[in-house]
């Protein structure tokens, strides 16, 4: 599964551009990326991975920004660093966003594998460490985002 | 403890009597607003699948703004859904064409200093000008507020923009903001909480106060805050608590300019970040101005405009789109709008529009625009070849006359 890389400062507009935000999110998804990386949307596979430089998501509070990445089938966000409203958003969304202050030493294209337990990013020969997500969080994500989480949580206090 | 404003903001919330930055806290929500593109329409279907209600109507506002006016079958679903979700929900404080989000919630008296708020938009910490802790949050996230009433928060750490003197006449709290943005980038406040002070932000009316922390968002703090005063009760025409920071509490940075020194500021193509002086811009020749938005459209924006066009014409197209419909209406009765009409402007509606992407006035290709909005990204506007350079309502003014990117100041004299 692939790289994507992107530079500093990609924001929710590219991401998730608003002329199309009345549209449901297979239509905001074919266009995400699109003035920047034209063939994105067209040739990201299930399972690819997002590399950026600095401020990943910077911009609007626009949901569908990690929306579209998620729904283009991208299964974790790596970046020197991300917009704090855009990583809440990411993470709400059951899409790991990973902090890694080496991301720009992932070569576009390169395939990736993250190990989850060591806490690390294998690309090739490199192993690079992400910064933990806090455990809070990690325990939403992996229910899949805040919605199936909540909808757990409501389901406990129903049933106990 | 010492304590700054946001700590003291974030410990009432948690039910603290202190915080310290980096803790992850619990925070109760006395206010969640949401407008139609990122509230009802996203939370509604949620809500049901959880088959959870509101936990505390009275305590929400929503307030429609993106898609009006409505132009298709897709605007006119999303502006009924938030119609009657609001009806259904039981929410009373909504807001229907009444202007933008931003600028409509405080002007119903909605924000108050010492409260904890989100809002369903990035533009959220405007709320900050009243003291009051406000950031923005994502769809998913603001269901989960409607449910619970409470949210996480990392507590921030505070950065001080310290602005001693006054601003000179022709430069305003957009010139403040990007001069900031570019000085420490757009994400210069590393999602911490931002505090503006000093003898020259005291001066600045409530309104460009809001400017200022409404541009937080470009600086990349969750929130801006300023810390509450006579002016604010002013305008909130009530005593207010006074809320602030501690002398002594210990911040992450704090920087200090001189006011006086400011110059305007433009910021080129495609970021708020590549903000420079407006004199490096001279040979800059836009062919549309733009001056709308909860950053650039209030009535204070809007008296700036009026002030470069008295007696004056514009020598390109005109765009005004006031922030909400009660400033137009203020603007209206003391003469400022019939200046900016006089001048050549053609008014648009109280609402996001062209800011956001939104609506049938978008940038065609290539378009060179000049615009009191906050962000120049890559194609927000429309074409992605189309140039959108940010300005102040002064600079956007003067620029709309001299028919190229001009210094206000040469016609303030």
């Amino acid at each position: 599964m692939r790289a994507w890389l992107l530079g500093d400062n990609i924001d929710t507009d590219v991401l998730a551009p608003g002329r199309y935000m009345k549209l449901g999110i297979e239509e905001i998804a074919a266009h995400c990326l699109e003035a920047v990386l034209p063939s994105f949307s067209k040739e990201v596979k299930t399972g690819d991975f997002v590399i950026a430089g600095r401020n990943f998501g910077c911009g609007s509070s626009r949901e569908q920004a990690p929306a579209a990445l998620k729904h283009l089938g991208i299964a974790a966000l790596v970046a020197e660093s991300f917009a704090g409203l855009f990583y809440r958003n990411a993470l709400n969304l059951g899409l790991p966003a990973l902090v890694c202050r080496d991301a720009k030493r992932i070569r576009n294209g390169d395939p990736l594998r993250i190990d989850y337990e060591k806490g690390e990013i294998v690309s090739g020969r490199q192993t690079l460490p992400f910064e933990p997500i806090p455990a809070h969080l990690m325990e939403m994500v992996r229910d899949g985002g805040l919605l199936p989480h909540l909808e757990k949580r409501l389901k406990c206090r129903t049933t106990s | 403890m010492k304590q700054t404003l946001a700590q003291k903001l974030v410990a009432r919330a948690a039910g603290r009597s202190a915080v310290t930055p980096g803790e992850i806290v619990t925070c109760k929500v006395d206010l969640a607003m949401m407008h139609d593109s990122g509230g009802p329409r996203r939370v509604k279907p949620m809500l049901e699948k959880l088959g959870a209600k509101v936990w505390d109507p009275a305590k929400v506002v929503v307030i429609t703004d993106h898609y009006l006016p409505a132009y298709d079958d897709e605007s006119r679903r999303i502006i009924h859904i938030a119609r009657h979700w609001a009806a259904d929900a039981g929410v009373q404080n909504f807001y229907d064409g009444q202007g933008i989000c931003h600028v409509v919630l405080p002007e119903r008296g909605h924000l108050h200093p010492g409260m904890f708020a989100v809002g369903g938009d990035s533009h959220s910490p405007t709320g900050g000008a009243f003291a009051a802790y406000m950031f923005g949050i994502g769809a998913t996230e603001m269901l989960g507020v409607l449910v619970t009433g409470e949210i996480w928060l990392k507590v921030p750490h505070t950065i001080v923009m310290d602005f001693d003197g006054a601003l000179e006449r022709g430069v305003s709290a957009k010139d403040v903001m990007l001069f900031l943005i570019g000085r420490f980038g757009l994400d210069g406040g590393q999602y911490q909480a931002v505090e503006y002070r000093g003898p020259a932000i005291r001066k600045l009316p409530m309104q460009e106060r809001m400017t200022l922390c409404n541009m937080t968002a470009e600086l990349g703090g969750q929130t801006g805050l300023i810390a509450s005063d006579e002016t604010t009760a002013q305008f909130l025409k009530s005593k207010v608590e006074t809320w602030e920071s501690d002398t002594e509490a210990t911040v992450l940075a704090h920087h200090r300019f001189d006011a006086g020194d400011l110059t305007p500021q433009v910021a080129a193509p495609h970021s708020p970040a590549n903000s420079k002086a407006v004199a490096e811009f001279g040979d800059v020749k836009p062919t549309l101005a733009y001056i709308g938005a909860c950053t650039g459209a209030k009535l204070a924006d809007l008296r700036m405009a009026s002030s470069i066009l008295k007696g004056r014409k514009a020598s390109m197209r005109l765009l005004v789109a006031p922030a909400s419909l009660r400033d137009q209406k203020a603007a209206e009765d003391e003469g400022t709008l019939q200046i900016l009409l006089d001048a050549g402007a053609e008014l648009l509606p109280n609402a996001c529009g062209i800011c956001a992407g939104y609506g049938e006035h978008l940038l065609p290709e290539n378009l060179v625009a000049i615009s009191t909005t906050a962000r120049n990204f890559k194609g927000r506007m429309g074409a992605a070849s189309s140039q959108v350079y940010l300005a102040s309502p002064y600079t956007v003014a003067a620029t709309a006359v001299a028919g190229r990117v001009c210094d206000p100041r040469e016609f303030l004299q």
